[in-house]
């Protein structure tokens, strides 16, 4: 494979749900180390995107390629093997485990030796800044510190790309910044980053590019500045009689 | 807690020094049915699915050794391991059927449920088994058929089961098999975006589960003598196999023994005192009190709550 071939590529990607069509036709491209935002209103298909992604659903049409893997008809754990992984939008700690042992099944996936995969998963929490909780049940967490958890699973599995599903939703701005600062430096240090997020300043200050969801279809794909005034990313996002409208 | 515990292996090898013959049934019921609860707890406990059928592999294990022991001569110390195959067998197509196709909480207990039911019904009505009447073993004696003259003899070879499935499991959690285990009782999908082969895991801890206790089967069938469909398949003997762990603590090392320390001599008092005059079945309410007392006060079993005590009253 030469060093130019994308990370990931989705071609016509489609998922029905009965009459409704969730995504519809999607195409996209990652290149590696790219952070890719993902945005668009509630219910244009951000989720589903992510669940296709992953091995969650399996798509009615269309074909995902992941570094130089066809996805079709594989489960979430064996594309978790290959190196894609996701969090949850509403997070899935294993309550009544320390955020160690949490932690510790995600390093699990590349090794067997539980004390190795304890060390790694200490070295893991201390990168989200969740050192001092580590031997705290997950239950007793607060949302920012379950965020970080969520956060801290998924990296333990040694990602080269990671699928965020609105990892600052409920996080007041201090949290979401740390956590900015957190994402760019797990990007810094090689992983590819698909973020779906609705904090617009966060997404785009961390996104190389964007692309914008509508009704299951990618509208606009570009870089953050473009896409912020793009006529129909203001459409989807306020309605037709906010695009003409003059600017602040 | 070690020291405990290695006190507690020597009392119990030199129990049977000091005890009648009766206390030593006692003792008998008490390691068998943590043997059972200890095998339960590997995909009930541990795993989280909640078999309530396990009476099947009982009952597979148990007709299996029996039969080859008496038509075909066949020893059931290794009888014992063709039941526990056999048995694994099974818990392979019910584990297959329940996991491949999702059936989680209830939906797996009435498939387990329905499958005990099943078996007992064939056994029921196969004449070659003994059918209603039941099947009987003929006491020889002779330790090579798995029979003793004495007691004592089944004590240590219930003792032996109950330590080589803790044993099992203690070995079960320290490793990885334990702790993806764990986390699939906590949340699957999660398990499964973190790259843990749910299918595969839960599968595995039917399979060890049900061997184990389709090996039980065959000191069910020859320390008793006598296997009746309804009493070896039933759903009865599904409830005290999986009360134990329960009561004790599902999910942990120490739960299936503690649980039936607390339950067997229960069963066994309230069957003495309430068995006559017309108080049979007296036991069963007794179990519904404490079942309903440690849901309410202790939902994760005893053993955890003890420990907790234990942790609190240790000096630093």
């Amino acid at each position: 494979m030469t060093a130019q071939a994308p990370l990931l590529q989705v071609a016509n990607l489609s998922k029905r749900f009965g009459g409704l069509v969730a995504v519809r036709d999607l195409s996209l491209e990652m290149a590696r180390g790219e952070v890719l935002g993902l945005i668009g209103p509630n219910g244009a298909g951000k989720t589903t995107a992510f669940n296709l992604l992953s091995g969650f659903l399996t798509p009615d049409q269309g074909e995902i390629r992941f570094d130089g893997h066809l996805l079709a008809g594989l489960k979430p754990h064996a594309i978790c093997g290959l190196g894609l992984v996701r969090t949850f939008q509403i997070v899935r700690p294993f309550p009544h485990l320390s955020v160690l042992d949490n932690v510790r099944v995600g390093t699990l996936a590349r090794r067997s030796q539980m004390g190795e995969a304890r060390e790694k998963a200490r070295a893991v929490i201390d990168r989200v800044g969740l050192g001092p909780k580590t031997d705290q049940a997950a239950a007793g967490l607060t949302l920012a510190e379950r965020k970080r958890l969520e956060l801290a699973r998924a990296l333990a599995t040694e990602p080269t790309l990671l699928l965020l599903d609105e990892v600052m939703a409920g996080l007041n701005a201090t949290e979401t910044a740390a956590i900015v600062s957190l994402i760019q430096r797990i990007n810094e240090d090689g992983v590819s980053i698909l973020l779906i997020e609705h904090n617009m300043r966060a997404v785009m200050t961390l996104s190389h590019r964007i692309a914008v969801l509508n009704f299951g279809e990618k509208i606009v794909e570009g870089p953050p500045a473009t896409v912020a005034n793009h006529p129909r990313v203001i459409e989807a996002y306020l309605g037709e009689e906010y695009v003409h409208a003059p600017a602040r | 807690m070690r020291w405990l515990a290695a006190a507690a292996l020597v009392v119990l090898l030199l129990l049977p020094a000091v005890l009648n013959s009766y206390a030593v049934t006692v003792f008998i019921f008490i390691f068998f049915y943590a043997f059972l609860g200890q095998a339960w707890n590997i995909v009930g406990g541990y795993a989280g699915q909640l078999s309530a059928g396990h009476a099947a592999f009982v009952g597979i294990g148990a007709y299996a050794s029996a039969l080859l022991s008496m038509q075909a001569g066949l020893t059931p110390w290794i009888g014992m391991l063709v039941g526990g195959v056999l048995s694994a067998g099974l818990g392979t197509v019910v584990g297959y059927l329940g996991f491949r196709f999702g059936l989680r909480g209830f939906y797996f207990v009435l498939l387990t449920v329905a499958f005990a039911e099943v078996c007992r019904i064939v056994a029921l009505n196969t004449d070659a088994v003994g059918g209603a009447l039941g099947y009987y073993i003929t006491f020889t004696g002779n330790p090579w058929q798995f029979q003793f003259q004495d007691n004592r003899v089944y004590y240590y070879v219930a003792l032996g089961l109950m330590l080589l499935a803790t044993g099992i499991v203690a070995a079960i959690e320290r490793r990885r098999f334990g702790a993806y285990l764990i986390a699939i009782r906590e949340d699957e999908s999660a398990c499964e975006a973190l790259g843990v082969n749910t299918f595969r895991y839960k599968m595995l801890a039917m399979v060890v589960s049900s061997f184990l206790t389709g090996v039980g089967g065959t000191f069910y069938a020859f320390y008793l003598f006598s296997l009746q469909p309804g009493a070896v398949f039933g759903i009865p003997l599904s409830v005290e196999i999986i009360i134990r762990p329960i009561v004790g603590g599902a999910g942990t090392v120490m739960g299936p023994i503690l649980g039936s320390f607390i339950l067997s001599p229960l069963a066994e008092a309230s069957r003495i005192y309430f068995g006559q005059g017309g108080w049979a079945g007296a036991h069963l309410i007794a179990y519904g009190l404490l079942l309903i007392a440690v849901v309410l006060f202790l939902p994760q079993g005893a053993y955890p709550a003890l420990r907790r005590l234990w942790v609190r009253m240790a000096p630093r």
